[in-house]
């Protein structure tokens, strides 16, 4: 292996690592330098859009603009003729077990309620139990790791975790080896409908690997704002007498209650848009096909952009009662300052 | 810092008192919570680092528990293969190439958004702020073509950049800092909205214009949440394949990091067992950063700024 | 190097530059005069072949070929071909991608850019057709390389341990199968997991099946969706294969649970275990690479050797299925042109055959230059075989093939469903194929 290249290259590294901060903060600087110039009345009205239009920009081209497009397309058929709600109808009907519909449950029942709770739960039982101990950053760097590690990558681990040998023969993946010690049949973890078709079990694997791999994030959020938590008010509760459960409840929970909102939103914004895991895994077979999965394969293996795009509004207007909430929240900081 | 429970737990009570006893206990049982779970946490890594020393013959026919009892058959073989890749040093420039500036940008931009979301009012402010946070919905698989085709439109591919004197990256830096952004926004503004609004005021009070504000108050007081954010992004950009794959394409001088690594499989899917060392080689620079930033989440930044 | 340096020394300037803007600016394409860009999906240990494959076009033209990899092909290609950003060449392991791209006219036809002479004089006309998705007589694609599929694999130690004979015609595999398994011993491995393509092992067998039992008239209509799933022919075929399976996949080792769980390329694991699990295994001639890597120390001949699947109706001997590898030109350059030219060639194709792993589709790369007995072997196959036809979920519609694969793993876990499934298919068919 060659690394001499990077210490070649290390002064158009540096270039950029420096360059691109100097055009951004000299953006802000300039901009502001001209704000100041401008009668004092007008100030407050154009001051907001210099600082957020460059983000505006950036989600416009990127998000906003394709995501118009997307919608235009849901409504018309492949050659551009307006088809209403063709799209939709075709994914929607044959309730429960035709079109969209297995995705559907699987990304808004199973995937985002269960998805959501383990790796909020987990994230904030982690944050708070490591925050009390001396190791706090190695075991905050092992819960980490998983995030770490690509799809592809994690995909390999938990393939030697379900991995499916008959019963007698020796089980090479870690779960079967331990359910088979406990004289039960070995599962077939990902193929597994259990319980009557329903398929939970092999949906709760595939979630499994995803709460494993993401939890590192809820856990780092929300032990940031821990950290922000002042001091003073947990020493006070601590004189007054109350213990550590009390003053998890009635001082830690409320001041962190924000950021849980933000991770919680987040969170149910990724499972509804889960594709990593069950494409690498499953590819949607036996009951586990999500939203984001099948806009994919309709999109890049059936080349039928129109049913494609009437998945991916399903998958955004599913995201709406979210934001509501978030609008309320906001709107409840902003009334209490 | 984040000792200071733990220290002022035990010295309440008087040595072997019941309270003394009750504390011990509580204390073994936080030490058992948080070891037990960070066993279970790693029982899947432990199995691929263990497999990554493993010859491939003995990973299809046995668990990899069974390489830590005797007869030891370690092996070096997966990560030699990896590493005999030619062009590795090029492959990691290139990641890092692509993810500094794909982190700088929407950390910045986010952050510039994110305290006008936060402490300036604008018409349809929060709609817009809602925009921003449903847009972190959208597949990215979407927006491949309209971008891509943007791109082509403008010249933003990496043989028209490097003529005109630009890294080849710039299309990349651009598009993962649109897809960066809504979570950085909604994250930062979330942050900033809950600072104390006396600190605003009293910088008002002495004539602190934003800038002054934002540089000198908002930022410093955000570093736990700056910190989180660098991190993810930078995480998810290092981590990135198919986005860097759509906008530079896989030719060996632009490509990054996970192209190479992608690329120890062939088609049919063989050579999977060289992915286990890959997990680790590629997990070291995020894990670099992941620790190098943890000296920010500390106590107590926010209580001291109040205060002085 | 070059294209590095002289943007480390432009680059100087970029600070100044406020990207949001200049970026914009770049325009007029600066096409290096030398070079193909290829987009294919050989990597790992493939890698070295190919570029082996490309070093005497590079060394002879002075073209340079920028070669990227993919596995996420559909998504790749398909984005850059539809933003119109395409690379000069694209090679594919099945023709269907690119035979979508031929159908929105993204692909350029190759008739009078190859020598259509010395194509037909070396290259067996089932191919240059299977080149013609279109059936307009425009030649849109290449083949190279091939596999031969219908391989029954075994091991020639535990068959002549045990007195087991090879059998010549399908009665005689059934035979040896009840034989098999009064031994108390399961005769088949089958398994067909492969991530996002789960199901195609099992494809290849139901194909193997329809062809030699139905013949090329009924696979062909198969193939251009005019014969129902539902058809008796096509049922016949699924059923042919539950014998093969047995009654709740008990004539396969570890049953379905463990065919669907189990990657397709440890099939051979079991077969090789002492004692063995089971006896035999059917997969295309690249099998043997996953053999010799699982386990390095088997050698052809001696411990693995194939038998092709016997005929079942002695009207079709002799029919064999075949995949391989296909390209296409997006862009008409001269390089591509070049490069297409050349991959036609019997000295481009010999450089991978010599190297294992690939048959070549021109006739004339000798046999001789075949690295074993079992690569001439099938070589041998492929060159005699009177009756070859391509894969056929490989040509079908992306929805049919994917639901092709899908209910056949349904099929395998419970065959009881079989007509609900072959309805489905039919539904499948009836609107795949309107687009």
């Amino acid at each position: 292996m060659d690394f001499s290249i990077l210490l070649q290259d290390i002064p158009t590294l540096l270039l950029v690592v420096l360059g691109v901060p100097v055009v951004l903060v000299g953006y802000i600087v300039g901009a502001e330098f001209l704000v100041r110039r401008l009668p004092d009345k007008n100030r407050p009205q154009v001051r907001p859009w210099i600082w957020v239009g460059p983000a505006l920009v950036f989600v416009a081209a990127f998000l906003m603009i394709p995501t118009i497009a997307t919608l235009i397309q849901s409504f018309n058929d492949n050659h551009g003729n307006f088809v209403g709600f063709a799209n939709y109808v075709s994914q929607l009907s044959g309730f429960p077990s035709g079109g969209a519909w297995v995705a559907i449950r699987n990304s808004i029942l199973v995937w985002l309620i269960f998805y959501m709770f383990f790796v909020l739960t987990f994230g904030l039982a982690m944050a708070v139990l490591f925050d009390r101990v001396q190791y706090e950053t190695l075991v905050k760097s092992l819960i980490f790791m998983p995030m770490a590690i690509s799809s592809v990558a994690s995909s390999v681990i938990w393939k030697f975790m379900y991995w499916y040998q008959p019963a007698g023969a020796t089980q090479t993946g870690t779960l079967n080896a331990v359910v088979t010690f406990f004289h039960h049949d070995p599962v077939a973890w990902l193929q597994d409908e259990w319980p009557n078709n329903l398929a939970i079990l092999n949906n709760l694997s595939l979630v499994t690997v995803a709460v494993w791999g993401f939890t590192g994030f809820s856990m780092v959020i929300l032990s940031a704002a821990l950290k922000g938590i002042p001091t003073d008010l947990l020493e006070a509760a601590r004189v007054d007498g109350a213990g550590e459960i009390t003053i998890f409840r009635r001082v830690i929970f409320p001041l962190m209650m924000p950021t849980v909102v933000v991770v919680g939103t987040t969170l149910v914004i990724f499972a509804i848009k889960v594709f990593d895991v069950p494409y690498v895994m499953t590819n949607g077979l036996d009951n586990t096909d999500v939203l984001a999965l099948r806009m994919y394969n309709l999109l890049y293996s059936s080349h039928n952009n129109a049913a494609a795009s009437a998945v991916a509004i399903v998958l955004l207007v599913a995201v709406v009662p979210v934001l509501i909430f978030n609008l309320r929240q906001f709107r409840a900081v902003e009334a209490r300052r | 810092m984040s000792v200071a429970i733990a220290t002022r737990a035990e010295s309440t009570a008087a040595r072997w008192s019941v309270r003394w006893i009750v504390q011990r206990i509580q204390r073994s049982l936080l030490h058992v919570a948080v070891l037990g779970l960070t066993l279970v946490w790693i029982v899947p890594t432990l199995g691929l680092l263990v497999s990554s020393f493993r010859p491939t013959a003995s990973i299809l026919t046995t668990g990899w528990w069974t390489a830590l009892s005797p007869p030891y058959q370690f092996t070096l073989q997966n990560f030699q293969d990896m590493l005999a890749q030619s062009n590795m040093g090029t492959a990691i420039f290139n990641s890092f190439m692509v993810s500094i500036p794909s982190t700088v940008i929407p950390v910045t931009v986010a952050a510039f958004a994110a305290y006008a979301f936060a402490w300036m009012k604008f018409p349809a402010r929060d709609w817009i702020f809602l925009a921003f946070v449903g847009l972190l919905a959208v597949p990215l698989q979407l927006t491949f073509v309209p971008v891509l085709s943007f791109f082509v439109a403008h010249g933003i591919l990496p043989d028209n950049l490097i003529s005109i004197g630009l890294p080849p990256w710039v299309g990349l830096w651009l598009a993962h800092s649109g897809y960066g952004l809504p979570f950085s926004t909604y994250l930062l503004a979330n942050f900033f909205r809950n600072l104390p609004s006396d600190l605003f005021e009293s910088a008002e009070i002495d004539g602190a214009g934003p800038l002054t504000v934002f540089f000198r108050i908002v930022l410093p007081l955000s570093v736990p949440a700056l910190a989180s954010l660098v991190i993810f992004q930078f995480l998810w950009v290092w981590n990135d394949l198919l986005v860097a794959l759509i906008y530079v394409g896989g030719a060996p001088e632009v490509a990054p990091l996970t192209v190479n690594l992608a690329d120890l499989t062939n088609s049919l899917g063989q050579g999977y067992q060289l992915l286990t060392a890959a997990a680790f080689f590629s997990m070291i620079i995020p894990l670099v950063v992941f620790l190098s930033l943890q000296r920010y989440f500390v106590r107590g930044i926010l209580a001291g700024s109040v205060k002085g | 190097m070059n294209m590095r340096s002289m943007w480390l020394k432009r680059s100087l300037l970029l600070p100044l530059m406020a990207i949001f803007t200049a970026v914009a600016c770049g325009t007029g394409s600066t096409q290096n005069a030398g070079t193909v860009k290829f987009l294919g999906v050989w990597a790992g240990a493939e890698l070295a072949n190919w570029l082996a494959v490309l070093k005497p076009f590079e060394d002879s033209t002075g073209i340079k070929v920028s070669y990227e990899a993919s596995r996420d092909q559909d998504a790749i290609l398909t984005s850059r071909v539809a933003a119109g950003n395409p690379p000069d060449v694209a090679g594919a392991p099945s023709p269907a991608l690119l035979t979508t791209f031929a159908k929105q006219g993204k692909v350029i036809a190759l008739n009078n850019i190859v020598d259509m002479t010395a194509l037909q004089a070396d290259t067996a006309p089932s191919w240059i057709k299977l080149g013609e998705p279109l059936g307009d007589g425009k030649l849109y694609q290449i083949f190279a390389w091939a596999d031969v599929k219908g391989l029954i694999w075994y091991d020639p130690k535990s068959f002549q341990s045990k007195g087991y004979n090879i059998p010549k015609t399908f009665d005689d595999l059934t035979a040896l199968q009840s034989q098999i398994k009064s031994s108390g011993t399961t005769p088949w491995c089958i398994t067909v997991n492969s991530g996002a393509a789960t199901g195609w092992p099992a494809s290849d067998w139901l194909k193997e099946i329809v062809l030699s039992q139905s013949g090329p008239d009924v696979y062909d209509k198969w193939v251009a969706g005019t014969q129902k799933w539902s058809s008796p022919e096509i049922k016949q075929a699924f059923q042919t294969f539950g014998q093969i399976l047995g009654p709740g996949g008990s004539n396969v080792y570890g049953g379905p649970a463990y065919i669907v769980a189990t990657d397709f390329g440890a099939v051979g694991t079991p077969m090789f275990q002492s004692p063995p699990k089971c006896y035999m295994l059917n997969q295309a001639s690249f099998i043997t690479s996953f053999f010799t890597s699982a386990a390095p120390t088997l050698k052809p001949v001696t411990d693995f050797n194939f038998f092709p699947l016997p005929d079942i109706n002695s009207q079709y001997a002799g029919s064999h299925v075949v995949a391989g590898d296909t390209f296409s030109m997006f862009k008409d350059t001269p390089q591509a042109r070049k490069l297409m030219q050349y991959l036609t060639t019997a000295d481009a194709q010999a450089i991978w055959v010599k190297a294992g792993g690939k048959l070549a589709v021109n006739k004339t790369v000798p046999i001789s230059d075949y690295p074993d007995d079992l690569a001439k072997e099938s070589a041998q196959i492929i060159v005699n075989t009177k009756i070859a036809k391509y894969d056929a979920t490989d040509q079908m519609p992306a929805d049919m093939k994917n639901a092709a694969w899908a209910d056949l793993v349904k099929f395998i876990q419970n065959q009881g469903q079989l007509d609900s499934l072959l309805a489905d298919l039919d539904k499948v068919q009836a609107a795949a194929y309107k687009t």
